[in-house]
């Protein structure tokens, strides 16, 4: 059977890895490719790189690390930050990206999603979601989540499945960082529905958090950043733990 | 040498530099001449089945690979390589290569559809490409299986609904998982591959 999968997540400005809070605060954590390898080997089930700066100094050092990840690394990994138009996404995938995670440009010109999808097929387009909420329910921000959109997180979840979307990275804007839980409503209600996988982010703090949003929070996978960087569980620790809670994963 | 063919479609890079950490000698190949010269074929596919079919036809590829097989030199599918086996697919209502008997159709499961991440795959019998990675798991991705006949099918794959994961016929290999992107048993099932393309080219030298 299809296993949960555990994926870290390399937040990356200027060639370095990079992790703050709420989308601030950065810290430096290191080199991008040096990490790869680390949690390829300790057992990740794919990898997610985000170019968190987004310049177009940036794109150019996204692809040549794409390039390099591409070389060491034998399993998938998705590319997102700063991706406009279907040039973008070819040029990634050509330098060996799976995947790549598209978010403001969805936005800004939904039919990328769709044109990205015809071309490319379906499985490499992952819509990428940073929602905060609010009193009734969760917005949508982009640019680094600093730019309100007035778009409904779950309405826009159910479109860009509509539009061609192969997957879901659903971040909580509030549990960014702060190693509190996920936000398990917001997962839920978006992973309720759709029918393509999603991958939940935000606010991981110990593998009990990672059960939750597998199990209570209906997530296909979950993404984590600061409790792998900082050395605090390794993600076989983790995957012993979900796998002793019941859930499939691979060991 | 092992060609890979270049459609001018997606990820191609995985596939090659898997080869170079498994030190097997390999080029891209783009035309009809060039898929000529090598002894064996891989065929990756990321994308859609329609602009790969158009993408082969414009280049020749589509008549160069079905002559190719039919040579009996060892080729192996990968995703959407796989699929492009068989007579036609429902996405974008495409002819394909028309090797292997069958329709590719859309995953029907009440799990999620694209099928993401890594699944085992249930071996019906014994395969040389599968030599020592029996019981492993690979990583999938992907919305579309080839309903092939039970002659070529090799394993299957759970995911809601058994499914066809992999087939083989004379020479010919298709797998729906992606063995550069499954760590060291993908590496492992490339290396049989290309212990079998080196087992025909001796054959014909």
């Amino acid at each position: 059977m299809l296993t949960k999968r555990i994926i870290p997540c390399l937040d990356v400005a200027g060639g370095r890895v990079v992790k703050g809070r709420k989308f601030r605060y950065l810290k430096d954590r290191g080199d991008p490719v040096e990490l790869a390898r680390r949690y390829a080997q300790g057992g990740a089930d794919e990898l997610v790189f985000l170019d968190i700066a987004a310049s177009t100094e940036g794109r150019e050092t996204m692809v040549e690390l794409v390039a390099r990840v591409a070389r060491e690394l034998f399993i998938p990994f998705t590319v997102g930050g700063g991706i406009r138009s279907k040039d973008d996404v070819k040029r990634l995938l050509r330098a060996g990206a799976d995947k790549v995670a598209i978010q403001t440009a969805a936005v800004n010109r939904p039919a990328l999603v769709t044109e990205a999808a015809e071309v490319f097929g379906a499985q490499c387009v992952v819509v990428s979601i940073d929602a905060q909420r609010h009193s009734r329910g969760w917005e949508i921000f982009t640019h680094g989540a600093v730019r309100r959109t007035g778009l409904d997180a779950l309405r826009w979840a159910v479109e860009v499945e509509q539009l061609g979307a192969g997957e879901l990275l659903v971040t909580s804007i509030d549990a960014d960082g702060g190693r509190g839980g996920y936000d398990l409503e917001l997962t839920r209600s978006i992973a309720d529905r759709v029918g393509i996988p999603v991958i939940a982010s935000g606010g991981a703090g110990g593998p009990e958090d990672l059960l939750a949003v597998l199990t209570e929070g209906h997530a296909d996978a979950a993404l984590a950043a600061s409790i792998f960087h900082s050395g605090d569980w390794t993600i076989s620790e983790v995957k012993t733990a979900l796998r002793s809670g019941g859930v499939a994963v691979r060991l | 040498m092992i060609g890979v063919v270049d459609y001018g479609g997606g990820n191609l890079a995985s596939v090659g530099h898997a080869l170079d950490r498994i030190q097997t000698g390999w080029q891209l190949v783009c035309n009809r001449s060039e898929v000529e010269a090598v002894d064996s074929l891989i065929f990756p596919g990321v994308g859609a089945a329609g602009p790969a079919m158009q993408g082969l036809q414009v280049q020749g590829l589509d008549t160069a690979i079905q002559q190719f097989v039919s040579s009996g030199r060892p080729y192996l599918g990968i995703c959407l390589g796989h699929q492009l086996l068989f007579q036609r697919s429902a996405e974008d209502a495409s002819a394909c290569l028309g090797i292997l008997t069958g329709e590719v159709v859309r995953l029907k499961t009440a799990e999620k559809v694209p099928h993401v991440g890594w699944n085992t795959v249930e071996l019906r019998q014994s395969n040389r490409l599968f030599e020592g990675v029996e019981d492993e798991a690979f990583y999938f991705t992907h919305s579309f299986v080839a309903n092939a006949g039970d002659e070529v099918v090799t394993a299957r794959t759970t995911h809601g609904v058994p499914f066809v994961s992999a087939v083989s016929a004379a020479g010919v290999f298709g797998v729906q998982f992606h063995p550069e992107r499954s760590g060291d048993a993908g590496l492992r099932l490339l290396t049989n591959f290309v212990g079998i393309s080196q087992g025909a080219a001796g054959n014909a030298h």
